[in-house]
């Protein structure tokens, strides 16, 4: 039997990096929010420095939904189904993955948001890649600028402005767009090493510049600074000096009074009215069957979990899944190309055993369209990110680069000498959608409710691998700047599989015909139903998504409460 | 540093009687395979990671006590590629190099290692190479993980690769030290901090 529960303003289903964001504004204006998130509270006593759990064992041991619905995935709609994960790369507490992330919190730069027209204009229509279907975003990042500086100081990113104003600062990124004013704190701080690559990259007449973190430098809104002890990566913040949003507007939120959270809630499906809008959510809590009446729900699940619940939402007004009588759920679905790395073996140590992801120096000079594409075959390009990032067990997993074996004594010589004297650059690639690459439900897998898990039906491009091959071209010239001896290069990409940084699926878009919501986030053919996160990009850039995705949940939120008559479902109902 | 705190002393105490019972050769309790499964693993971990002029190595980390210990929680669902791969190890020695795998020399149990790593060994369930990696990655896990888990005893895998040990804060000073090299171990596990009591300090 199903409990009705009382009808209340908005609901938001998923507390992470976006709905963690976006229930802030909602809750100051006022509105009455519910949050209902599939995990629960951790706390930083549930963070210890700990890699064996962190980072082999599946870390948090709570509650997990995901692990249960992680996406199957094949190339293309021929080849064979991958092997399965058995950790979902997201995961489920009040704060979601901006727990656990690396906090990397990059701005988009211009280009990205006008990559057909800008492309056409500076190299003609004819270089946009067979088969794509990206489009221009339907604004600009000017539209954007306020709600990524709203973020910015509201959770606490530390970071180096490089144009505040139009004014370039040459110590920042010289290729971002305009900002109305710097981070709230300065850059985390830099190592020996780090200082030596920055050194290389302006030998090559490049400019390095410090990577912006959602993690604190200093003390900020009472929070700690960081502590550089080394288990940022899978792990939480002991000292809650990373800008979680289980920290920062989560807390703020519950603070007005008007945001309920609901933890172990595990959302089943949108309920649709008669009339085609959108009623409630249905969610399960220890198999007690919920339903959560709104006036609004704002769908924010991570994009696998956005499209799989649109699809599995069925009703008169939707028979094939809602807002998808277009069939646009699940389309120009890519993930970020962050694969084909490049690592380098120095003969000194890096001294990298302490630090974080997010401590590092970025190279932008070969992202996007940041230089000229005349000459070559492709369009966009990639971020080259080096930092400092090790622990015990990883180390001793290390790349040998051809000089020993994988075990034995040969090997305990090598891994003795040189287990702090390799890196591994981190380059993001910005990644188009294209037709053939696509999210549905898999029409065997389920999950233990048998509800069909999403399927991942994708793989990069000729597009993409050149972009690859350039970077890691660009990446070796600099490592071998700074001294390395030895390199290797991961393979250029075939298959997307399951990522981190998974975009499109419910794109945002003017037209109703290719793009799932509008302008603002709602959806075309379902106006009180919004959709948060990187579902709703139509690019990637070459940066990290969270804090875009937060940024347009910001936005969403704010022209919900600005427009609350015209999109809510009416009170009467 | 001459003073001791009494925490130190405990902590020196309760690592004793493991090191001497080790050392005289007594075994610690065995608690998902059998004694001759352990006897097995002892061998292959041996090899993977020897004891040599480098110093010790899986043989002093316990990396087959930790492997034992966690087959009976995290890695349980890994206990029965972990009895019919060993089974299947020592048959293979016995017909490759008519004798049981602990009896060979360290030279032939390596070759018969490489046989397995390659996949060229007989007799196993799927691939021999998948079974050598499962292995080598839990014995690293065993080896430089954290002590509180049974392996990496009186962290000998964290000196082995300079790893100075778990700190729950690290200041400008230490990062400069351990660049300087002089940032000595303080062969510290997560678990004797408190480890969210930093909050109130700065770096």
């Amino acid at each position: 039997m199903t409990t009705r529960l009382k009808d209340t303003d908005v609901v938001i289903v998923g507390l992470g990096a976006a709905g963690g964001v976006a229930a802030f504004p909602l809750a100051q204006a006022g509105l009455d929010v519910v949050g209902l998130e599939a995990g629960t509270w951790l706390t930083r006593r549930d963070f210890a420095p700990d890699e064996l759990r962190n980072n082999f064992r599946g870390w948090p041991q709570a509650i997990q939904k995901a692990n249960h619905e992680i996406p199957t995935s094949r190339a293309t709609a021929s080849s064979p189904t991958a092997a399965r994960g058995t950790i979902h790369p997201m995961q489920n507490a009040v704060g979601g993955t901006t727990l656990h992330y690396w906090a990397q919190s990059w701005r988009l730069n211009p280009w990205d948001f006008k990559l057909v027209s800008e492309t056409k204009r500076r190299y003609g229509g004819a270089r946009i890649p067979n088969g794509s279907t990206v489009e221009d975003w339907p604004f600009g990042l000017d539209e954007l600028e306020p709600y990524y500086d709203k973020v910015e100081y509201e959770i606490g990113v530390s970071g180096q402005a490089g144009n505040v104003n139009g004014r370039i600062d040459p110590r920042g990124n010289r290729f971002e767009g305009s900002r109305k004013r710097a981070y709230p704190m300065p850059p985390l701080r830099w190592t020996e090493f780090i200082e030596k690559m920055a050194g290389a990259a302006r030998e090559l007449g490049w400019n390095p510049f410090p990577g912006p973190a959602a993690v604190n430098s200093r003390s900020y809104q009472n929070r700690s600074a960081c502590m550089y002890h080394g288990f940022c990566n899978r792990g939480g913040c002991h000292v809650d000096a990373k800008s979680s949003t289980a920290v920062t507007t989560i807390p703020r939120a519950q603070a007005t009074g008007h945001l309920k959270v609901v933890t172990r809630a595990h959302v089943t499906t949108i309920e649709v009215d008669g009339g085609g809008r959108i009623a409630g959510v249905n969610y399960l809590v220890d198999g007690a069957e919920y339903f959560q009446p709104a006036k609004v729900v704002l769908l924010a699940s991570y994009t696998y979990e956005n499209v799989r619940l649109l699809l599995l939402s069925k009703s008169k007004a939707f028979p094939k899944g809602l807002a998808n009588n277009r069939g646009q759920v699940g389309r120009h679905y890519f993930s970020h190309h962050m694969g084909a790395g490049v690592s380098a073996l120095f003969p000194f140590n890096t001294g990298s055993w302490y630090g974080l992801p997010a401590q590092g120096v970025a190279v932008d000079n070969w992202a996007d369209d940041n230089f000229d594409h005349g000459g070559l075959d492709f369009i966009g390009g990639g971020n080259l990110w080096v930092y400092s990032d090790r622990r015990p067990i990883g180390a001793a997993g290390m790349n040998t680069f051809g000089r020993a074996p994988a075990w034995g004594s040969a090997w305990k010589a090598f891994i003795k000498e040189n287990a702090d004297r390799s890196n591994s650059a981190y380059i993001q690639k910005s990644t188009l959608p294209y037709e053939d690459n696509y999210l549905d439900l898999d029409p065997e897998v389920t999950d233990p409710l048998g509800y069909p898990v999403c399927r991942v039906t994708a793989e990069y491009k000729e597009n993409e691998r050149k972009i690859s091959a350039f970077t890691q071209d660009k990446m070796e010239q600099w490592y071998r700047a700074a001294g390395a001896i030895a390199i290797q290069r991961a393979p250029l990409g075939g298959a997307m599989g399951v990522s981190t940084h998974a975009y499109g699926g419910t794109r945002m878009g003017d037209n109703a015909d290719t793009n799932v919501v509008d302008r603002w986030g709602f959806a075309h053919d379902a106006p009180n139903l919004g959709v948060l996160g990187a579902s709703v990009m139509g690019t990637s850039g070459a940066h990290n998504p969270t804090l875009t995705a937060q940024a347009l949940a910001w936005r969403t939120a704010d022209h919900l409460v600005k427009n609350w008559k015209n999109v809510a479902r009416p009170s009467s109902y | 540093m001459t003073f001791i705190s009494r925490r130190d002393l405990l902590k020196a105490a309760a690592i004793v009687p493991i090191a001497r019972g080790f050392q005289s050769g007594v075994r610690p309790p065995v608690e998902n395979l059998t004694a001759t499964e352990m006897d097995l693993l002892d061998a292959i971990v041996a090899r993977l990671i020897p004891t040599d002029a480098n110093g010790p190595g899986a043989t002093e980390a316990q990396a087959s006590r930790y492997i034992d210990r966690a087959l009976g929680s995290a890695l349980a669902t890994s206990l029965p590629a972990y009895r019919t791969g060993l089974l299947a190890l020592d048959r293979f020695a016995r017909s490759s190099r008519s004798a049981p795998f602990t009896q060979l020399s360290p030279t032939d149990q390596d070759a018969v290692l490489v046989d397995v790593e390659r996949g060229a060994a007989t007799g196993f369930t799927g691939s021999s190479t998948a079974f050598f990696n499962m292995v080598l990655n839990h014995t690293h896990q065993g080896t430089f993980g954290d002590p509180y888990y049974g392996g990496n005893a009186s962290f000998v895998g964290w000196d082995l690769i300079g790893y100075p040990g778990v700190r729950t804060m690290v200041t400008t000073a230490d990062q400069k030290s351990l660049e300087a090299k002089t940032l000595k171990a303080n062969h510290k596990s997560a678990y004797e901090y408190d480890f969210t009591k930093d909050a109130e300090r700065q770096p």
